[in-house]
């Protein structure tokens, strides 16, 4: 290998960074695609700020109006989710990763089980806690749509903490412990924030998966036109009002169903863009 | 005490999926008793008539999967090194950025603009496809029920990109914590740059990536409300890709608001089986994972 | 620096909090009382216009979510909404896992079948038979002699059938196949009717729109949507020939018609599919509210009740616009005699 590198070398080089740069505009071709079609129709439901503040006219054949509905329930609902989903995310991978002897049986099989998890699909999640919470309560409500997203989100949380955890170098806990520092402040103070920015890429995508989901509020959460902060009765959520509103038979509402989608795709937007942001330095040498 | 508390996090888990099955196995127990060979070996569903044939739904959300693996892997993991290896840095936290927008797509907007805009879109492509390739390879020929623009092959697609995300921003965290030193040193021994990832990166990285692209085949294998828009929600099994069909979850969440009876419970059922299928695919997953390790 | 940044952060997320608040509290005034239903999407465009008409008469909040007619009987059955809305009535055997049931008509509606021709704009013509053929999968072309026999006059062009039905349970099937079962014996054996069939050609859409969007998607698609759907898409609409061989547009006159000539058991459990009488449009179906006899809390119970009261009545002036027929008198007065037995604790709650 040592020597001048040959004109085939070179541009077998050049070849896999045209074709890797290319993958990258196949995948972002759909994204501009789909922001082009949901602006398009949403913000013509976007007239004033209104849109953000008010929930939907009482009548749907209405123009005007908003979605502050839906905006409100998934800040609660999703809020509550990830109260619930990411502490137990980060303290299970946590104790994988760091307190689990290698090799450890309980460890693979929690493992293994989060990944199961993952792939069940969403609307399980919303029949279980339909049967478990909304059926023995006789009332769909706030919280049991958290409970079910929350399901959905801790492994997610769970899995790729884990894997940034792995990746943090023995090195910096080794360092910790000649100190003469515990295990768990080691864990706390040491590995903890040096994985942070991967954790909370993970948390972050964890979140938007959770916020986007449809099927587990469609029994739990249930969806109200009107706006409401009660967690113990139907709430609506963004994904919801999308859902439902997009396939009415009335253009204004179907309008505000897309301005709803675009609301929710900049807001997931922001909190990805601000965690990043907010981690400074860090994440950009990471990234 | 603080590890009790992850110890305990962690066994939760465990926990809550125990009582999930529990309760799912219970409540499905009757048409399991009744029906168990038919579920997994018919290929009829009527529930009108007390037929719950599974086959279908099982076909269709393997091969909606596959065609979404097939589609998705290879432009997640080049993304993933894109953004890694080859990309300008100044336009690295741009690209990354980018590509995990497609992730904050919620799935019902997917499944709604797949509906209205890629379905129209790839319905000429299709009919392409089966004129043309499809007269040689049946998989890609006309279905025996006619093209219809919804189907296995748009939920395929649909699925893909709402999976690109998973497998490229997992790829991109494992490439990203591989230490730079072996990479360097095959570039100080003369590689160029693809040779030194093929070399010091791509090895490393291979267990991580196999965990991405589960973790993506997990997504996949569980999408309900995208895939129930644009896979035309019929139970038939096809030797066309380009058929309409039916996933798990798609007659799940199709069927349960009306299900009662066994009707409900043979759809419950069909939920057990579809955790048993995700239970085998995460079994290969590891044995493969353990091999190369080894 | 990432303290300082740490606390924008967090004054961000403060003032969020405080405007959220604050916009939470610019509603008018507090509610009597809130009702929860669920159910028929054929009827959410009249149900949502009544729950928006009646906070502003009666300051009650009606939240109805357009979850299919399946949904609105399983959810009054488990208990978790407050009425259930459904174009199917309850089955004997769904009736027995919810005992005290009463279906309470509210409005008449058509289902039409709709197409795409880009050669025949308006005007097809079908018999019960092409009907039939085209949901079964026998018809496989448009100039088939079947669906040409009734139409001289019209090239039909030489497209293939695509049929488009609902994917979800619905009651906008339950209509439909429960026309076809009645006009076709091979459909009545082969399919059947019901809120979910098993289909014997064409692909599966989700909702009301579903099918539409699917129709107007594909060249030569056929399929059956609530008749607000069809206008919205700019479908076209065929007329469907009746049971004394009048092919009748669906206009409100005829689903009038046909709502006349309904036979009503003491249940008010019934079906006008293929209905009798020249004016009669064969298509169309009643939808009704869902409620309990016996209620289980007085402030709710009342707010249902009046609220009943006033969908049979003042509510039915609003149904015409959105091209649903009103309840017959003879009808009304049934409606009633049920709203009035409606009780708690075994007193009546109507006091009128």
């Amino acid at each position: 290998m040592i020597g001048t590198i040959s004109a085939r070398r070179h541009r077998k080089d050049r070849l896999i960074t045209r074709l890797s740069a290319f993958a990258v505009a196949l995948a972002l071709i759909p994204l501009g695609w789909i922001l082009y079609d949901v602006a398009k129709i949403g913000l013509k439901a976007i007239r004033s700020v209104d849109f953000f503040t008010q929930g939907p006219p009482g009548d749907p054949s209405a123009l005007g109006g908003g979605i502050w509905n839906g905006i409100l329930g998934t800040l609660i609902i999703v809020g509550l989710a990830a109260a619930i989903a990411v502490p137990l995310g980060v303290m299970s991978a946590v104790y994988l990763a760091e307190f689990a002897k290698p090799g450890s049986r309980l460890a693979s099989v929690i493992r293994f089980f989060a990944d199961v998890m993952s792939g069940i699909p969403s609307i399980v999640y919303g029949i279980f806690v339909y049967t478990l919470i909304v059926a023995a309560t006789h009332s769909f409500s706030a919280w049991s749509g958290s409970v079910a997203i929350a399901l959905i989100v801790w492994p997610v949380v769970m899995r790729t903490t884990e894997e940034v955890l792995k990746l943090v170098p023995e090195e910096l806990r080794q360092a910790s412990y000649a100190l003469g520092a515990p295990k768990w402040r080691t864990v706390v103070q040491v590995v903890l924030p040096a994985a942070g920015a991967g954790i909370l890429t993970g948390a972050l995508l964890g979140l938007a998966r959770g916020a986007g989901e449809t099927a587990p509020l469609l029994f739990t959460a249930f969806g109200n036109q009107f706006v409401s902060s009660a967690l113990g009765k139907p709430m609506s959520a963004l994904p919801l009002e999308i859902y439902r509103g997009a396939r009415t038979a009335f253009d204004p509402a179907i309008q505000r169903a897309w301005g709803a989608a675009l609301t929710l795709i900049v807001m997931v937007l922001v909190l990805s863009v601000g965690a990043r942001w907010l981690l400074g330095r860090r994440a950009r040498a990471l990234s | 005490m603080f590890r009790a508390a992850a110890a305990s996090a962690a066994a939760a888990l465990l926990v809550v999926l125990a009582l999930m099955l529990f309760k799912i196995g219970q409540a499905s127990a009757p048409v399991w008793s009744k029906h168990a060979g038919e579920l997994l070996t018919g290929t009829r569903w009527a529930p009108s008539k007390e037929i719950f044939g599974g086959l279908p739904f099982v076909f269709g959300t393997l091969v909606t999967s596959a065609i979404a693996l097939v589609l998705a892997v290879p432009v997640g993991v080049a993304t993933a090194l894109y953004v890694s290896e080859f990309a300008p840095r100044r336009l690295r936290g741009t690209i990354a950025s980018l590509t995990d927008l497609l992730a904050a797509v919620p799935s019902v907007i997917y499944g709604l603009w797949g509906f209205y805009v890629l379905v129209p879109t790839l319905r000429p492509f299709q009919a392409w496809l089966a004129r043309t390739v499809g007269r040689v390879i049946p998989i890609f020929g006309t279905p025996e029920s006619g093209l219809h623009g919804v189907g296995l092959f748009s939920a395929g697609v649909v699925l893909a990109i709402m999976i690109i995300p998973t497998i490229s921003a997992v790829s991109r965290e494992v490439f990203l914590t591989i230490p730079r030193e072996q990479r360097h040193a095959a570039l100080a021994l003369g590689a160029t740059r693809w040779e030194s990832i093929k070399i010091a990166v791509l090895p490393a990285a291979r267990p991580g990536i196999i965990g991405a692209v589960i973790l993506g085949l997990g997504r996949a294998l569980g999408e309900t409300i995208a895939v129930t828009i644009v896979i035309g929600n019929v139970p038939v099994i096809s030797k066309s890709i380009l058929s309409y069909g039916a996933t798990m979850p798609s007659i799940i969440a199709g069927n349960f608001p009306e299900a009662s009876g066994s009707h409900a419970q043979a759809l419950l059922a069909i939920a057990l089986m579809l955790f048993a299928l995700t239970l085998l695919v995460n079994i290969l997953a590891r044995v493969l994972v353990r091999r190369r390790v080894a | 620096m990432r303290r300082k940044k740490l606390a924008v952060a967090m004054a961000a997320v403060s003032l969020l909090a405080v405007v959220a608040a604050a916009c939470g509290k610019t509603k008018t005034t507090t509610p009597t009382a809130a009702l929860t239903g669920a159910g028929a999407t054929f009827p959410a465009p009249v149900y949502q216009k009544w729950a928006d008409d009646y906070l502003k008469a009666k300051n009650v909040k009606i939240n109805y979510q357009a979850i299919g007619s399946g949904g609105g009987i399983t959810q009054i059955t488990n208990k978790t909404v407050d009425f259930g809305a459904s174009d199917a009535p309850m089955k004997d055997s769904e009736l027995t896992k919810a005992p005290g049931i009463l279906h309470i008509p509210t409005v008449f509606g058509a289902v039409v079948v709709t197409y795409n021709l880009t050669d025949v704009q308006s005007g097809l013509k079908l018999t019960q038979d092409a009907v039939a053929g085209l949901f079964l999968g026998t018809i496989k072309k448009w100039n088939d002699a079947a669906i040409a026999s009734a139409n001289p006059g019209v090239t039909l062009p030489d497209t293939a059938v695509s049929v488009a039905h609902r994917s979800d349970s619905s009651g906008t099937t339950n209509i439909f196949t429960s026309y076809l079962s009645a006009v076709s014996a091979e459909w009545k054996t082969k399919v059947g009717s019901g809120k979910d069939v098993e289909w014997k050609t064409g692909a599966g859409a989700s909702g009301n729109d579903g099918v539409s969007g699917l129709v107007k998607q594909t060249p030569g698609g056929v399929g059956y949507v609530e008749v607000a759907f069809a206008k919205k898409n700019n479908l076209p609409v065929a007329s469907i020939r009746n049971s004394t061989g009048a092919f009748i547009e669906p206009t409100l006159e005829a689903v009038t018609a046909a709502a006349n000539t309904a036979t009503v058991p003491d249940d008010l459990r019934f079906s006008v599919a293929n209905a009798p009488g020249a004016a009669a449009y064969p298509i169309s179906g009643a939808t009704w509210l869902l409620v309990y006899k016996e209620q289980m809390d007085q402030a709710k119970g009342q707010a249902l009740v009046n609220f009943l009261w006033w969908a049979i009545h003042d509510g039915q002036s609003s149904a015409p616009a959105l091209f649903y027929a009103t309840l017959p008198s003879s009808l009304v007065t049934k409606a009633e005699e049920k709203i009035k037995s409606i009780t708690y604790n075994g007193t009546a709650l109507y006091t009128g």
